[in-house]
């Protein structure tokens, strides 16, 4: 069957990013106090875990961002070499979940359930009875649920651990495997890292991906035949619903946060280098920002885009195409409105640097302004940038969360945390209660959240040396 | 002192003039005063009498910038932005786009003080107890104590409001049955309304504010005066309250006076979930209907509020610490 590829323009945007932290991770290996630096980061137990479990979620996120749109069977009518394409837009997610998204009931059913939530008319035994219905597709391959359910759940669950199990055995021996030149011999090795006697906290990554293993084993074993987290209001399952809600996530923390840059650095750079009435300008221009309410400036630029795609339909072949352009524009709206922390910062930091002996030695070799400011100062700050870009992340997956709800997030077709939980304030008030939604998006939404924070406070600790005294630590008895 | 008021009032009325100018371009670069017309009369079919109608009423029959027509000074005062401009910096807010055209200055000082009965004392009362959570935690520094109150303060700040929200609403009304679900009573009723949210808000922002906190106290109690208070014998409880608590309150301020506006402002998303009729909430209605002018009026008075509350924590820095001078 034939496809086309389909590059969104949050597509471009996400990849274009990676392939950036690629290009930085370059660099980061050639640099002598770059690699000292993210080396600090990897020793420190809760970061390098954070990162680990980041890097699972941004799997994720990068499986469903590679969009495609399958060709349609031909018609009788259709021209020889010509070929009409699907209206829907799939991601890779998509085609590995195509099972669940099949798995289509007709209303809410709870977590692994076999019958639907709500009684209707059923003929059994050419009688017509009163009660809840077997769902279409969940728990479908089972004959006499009553008796085989529990059973079956048990036995699929336990498989799933045992083989996410195994292979987090696997990941282990290979650890073990890897460190045996240093530690001498691969069971030394073992040995060492079950001691938490390694250079690196290899007993900490092993642990979190024994757990993650599990989780996952035991999610993927029973998400075949069952719907795992429920089902919503549609029938859809809540799981897929989860995963491809960690996309929007990714894309608004880090979208927004790239699109601040340039003009944060830029003027924060020009301002502090030159002084003067540039400075004053730039100042200028950040006050007015931060002094408006952010969520009214951006409610106002979204509305403002929302007219304007009102006014032009024409302008989209598909809507997700639509939704992902509404997307890519509040992510640019959310950088355009929001750069006048980081330009503080940088303001800040340059004017320090231009007094300093090698800005100065350069201008009196003749260096022109730009060259320095390009040369001499950008590198020179940018570990705020990166700072800020790391923390600004947990922030903006956070804020999507609101702004959604205020009700100038991301568009309702597309599935993200905010929107889950917009609809599960609404699921939480019924009778009786469906709570899974709101679980699910609970739980994913924390779990990145914290890995988030965890790893952002672990990069802050590495490049901001004085920040690293304000670290709980633990045992230590306190100095008297 | 006074100088440095009327400076900072200029300076002020200048960023106020920036702030609504932004908004004026933000809102007609996209936006023609016919589209909000047709979107604010509502209906399949809007004749162009009907807008020209409403145009006029509301005072957007004029050109948005400049007035070509009119002659010498008018060229620029004949506009709407002109007119807006300088009746909204006389603080006069006029009546507002949708069709039922309130006075949106008697509805922002009745709602004013509605988000004011729900801000204020969460405000305070946050003031106290982070301050109180991390100075324990600072008490107990390098302790397991100091751990865990840390790990759950990065928990805490790692949860959405809107978690807290739903979860406390589920829990305390429809569970427990002990405060009504949403809605808001003038009077002393209205402390059953609003004792959840500011339970609730307190709770949302404690992980944050409580880092933040101890923080800025580790910092100061590193310093080389707390040595010599513990040399001189004082005890530990009175360093930290009589000495470190004074000198971090600096920071504490500057980080807590960011949250005044908000005080007279509201909360969006806790007013508008509990039903409340405070600012917040009059501001979600004007985004959800775009009504410009209500838009328009709260930036103005958004950035007024921030530029004040500016000022005001400079004043503060005055009583807390006689070493500053505001020159």
């Amino acid at each position: 069957m034939g496809f086309t590829f389909v590059l969104l323009w949050t597509d471009a945007a996400l990849w274009a990013m990676l392939l950036a932290l690629a290009g930085y991770g370059y660099r980061v290996g050639r640099q002598e106090h770059l690699r000292a630096t993210w080396a600090k980061v990897l020793r420190d137990p809760a970061a390098s875990c954070a990162g680990l479990v980041l890097l699972l979620f941004l799997a994720v996120a990068a499986l469903d961002s590679v969009h495609y749109r399958l060709a349609l069977p031909a018609s009788p009518g259709q021209a020889a070499g010509q070929v009409f394409y699907d209206s829907r837009t799939l991601s890779l997610l998509d085609g590995v979940l195509a099972r669940q998204l099949a798995m289509r009931e007709t209303s809410y059913s709870e977590p692994l359930a076999y019958l639907g939530m709500f009684k209707e008319n059923l003929f059994r035994d050419g009688e017509m009875v009163r009660d809840f219905p077997r769902l279409l597709h969940g728990a479908a391959h089972l004959t006499d649920p009553r008796t085989q359910w529990q059973a079956d759940l048990l036995q699929r669950s336990a498989a799933g651990l045992g083989t996410g199990l195994a292979l987090a055995a696997a990941i282990a021996a290979l650890a073990a495997w890897a460190l045996r030149r240093q530690h001498g011999g691969a069971l030394r090795a073992w040995r060492d890292i079950l001691a938490n006697r390694t250079h690196h906290p290899v007993r900490a990554w092993l642990i979190t991906t024994v757990i993650a293993c599990a989780l996952g084993g035991v999610l993927v074993s029973l998400m075949g035949v069952y719907h795992a987290f429920g089902t919503d209001r549609t029938g859809n399952d809540v799981l897929v619903k989860t995963l491809k809600s960690i996309r929007t996530a990714f894309v608004i923390g880090m979208l927004s946060t790239l699109a601040t840059l340039p003009i944060a650095v830029s003027l924060g750079i020009l301002a502090g280098y030159f002084k003067g009435w540039v400075d004053e300008a730039v100042q200028y221009l950040y006050t007015i920002l931060s002094s408006v309410p952010n969520v009214l400036l951006i409610a106002a630029c979204v509305l403002m885009v929302q007219v304007a795609l009102d006014k032009h339909p024409d302008w989209f072949e598909t809507g997700a195409e639509r939704a992902d352009v509404k997307v890519f524009l509040l992510c640019l709206i959310l950088g355009v409105t929001g750069w006048a922390t980081l330009c503080r910062l940088v303001r800040a930091e340059t004017l320090k640097l231009r007094e300093l002996e090698f800005v100065q030695a350069a201008t009196a070799f003749g260096v022109s302004a730009p060259r320095i400011m390009a040369r001499h100062i950008l590198p020179n700050v940018m570990h705020l940038v990166l700072i800020t870009t790391v923390l600004g992340f947990s922030d903006l997956i956070l804020y999507e969360a609101v702004l959604t709800y205020v009700g100038v997030g991301v568009d309702p077709s597309m599935s993200s945390f905010g929107g889950m939980i917009n609809l599960a304030r609404a699921e939480m008030s019924r009778d009786p209660l469906v709570w899974w939604s709101f679980a699910a998006a609970f739980a994913f939404m924390v779990a990145l959240v914290l890995a988030a924070n965890l790893f952002a406070d672990g990069v802050r600790d590495a490049f901001d040396p004085r920040a690293r005294a304000l670290r709980p630590r633990r045992g230590l008895r306190r100095p008297l | 002192m006074g100088s440095y008021l009327l400076r900072r009032l200029a300076h002020g009325v200048l960023i106020l003039i920036g702030v609504n100018l932004l908004t004026f371009l933000l809102f007609f670069t996209v936006n023609t005063p016919d589209d909000m017309a047709r979107l604010n009369i509502g209906g399949k079919r809007v004749t162009q009498e009907q807008i020209d109608k409403w145009k006029a009423e509301r005072g957007y029959d004029k050109p948005l910038y400049w007035n070509a027509e009119a002659s010498g000074t008018a060229k620029a005062t004949r506009t709407v932005l002109w007119e807006r401009s300088v009746s909204l910096l006389l603080l006069d807010f006029g009546r507002s786009d949708s069709a039922r055209s309130t006075d949106i200055g008697h509805e922002v000082s009745t709602r004013m003080g509605v988000s004011l009965q729900l801000a204020l004392p969460l405000f305070l009362l946050q003031l106290v107890v982070s301050i109180a959570f991390s100075l324990m935690l600072v008490f107990f520094r390098h302790s397991r104590i100091d751990f865990w109150g840390v790990v759950l303060c990065v928990l805490m700040l790692s949860i959405s409001s809107l978690f807290y929200i739903i979860v406390g609403q589920f829990l305390f009304s429809r569970w427990l049955r002990l405060v009504p679900m949403s809605g808001y009573e003038s009077g002393l009723d209205a402390v059953r309304f609003l004792a959840l949210p500011i339970v609730l808000s307190l709770l949302s922002r404690l992980g944050s504010e409580s880092r933040l906190y101890r923080a800025m106290f580790l910092e100061e109690v590193g310093k080389d005066y707390v040595r010599t208070a513990r040399a001189k014998g004082l005890s530990e409880q009175v360093v930290l309250l009589r000495h470190v608590l004074r000198n971090a309150l600096i920071p504490i301020i500057t980080s807590a006076g960011s949250y005044l506006p908000y005080v007279f402002l509201g909360s969006l998303v806790f007013e508008s979930f509990f039903g409340i009729p405070g600012l917040g909430a009059f501001v979600i209605e004007a985004i959800g209907g775009q009504d410009f002018a209500i838009v328009r009026t709260m930036v103005f008075l958004g950035s007024a509020l921030y530029i004040a509350s500016n000022v005001l924590i400079d004043v503060a820095y005055t009583w807390v610490d006689p070493r500053v001078r505001l020159a």
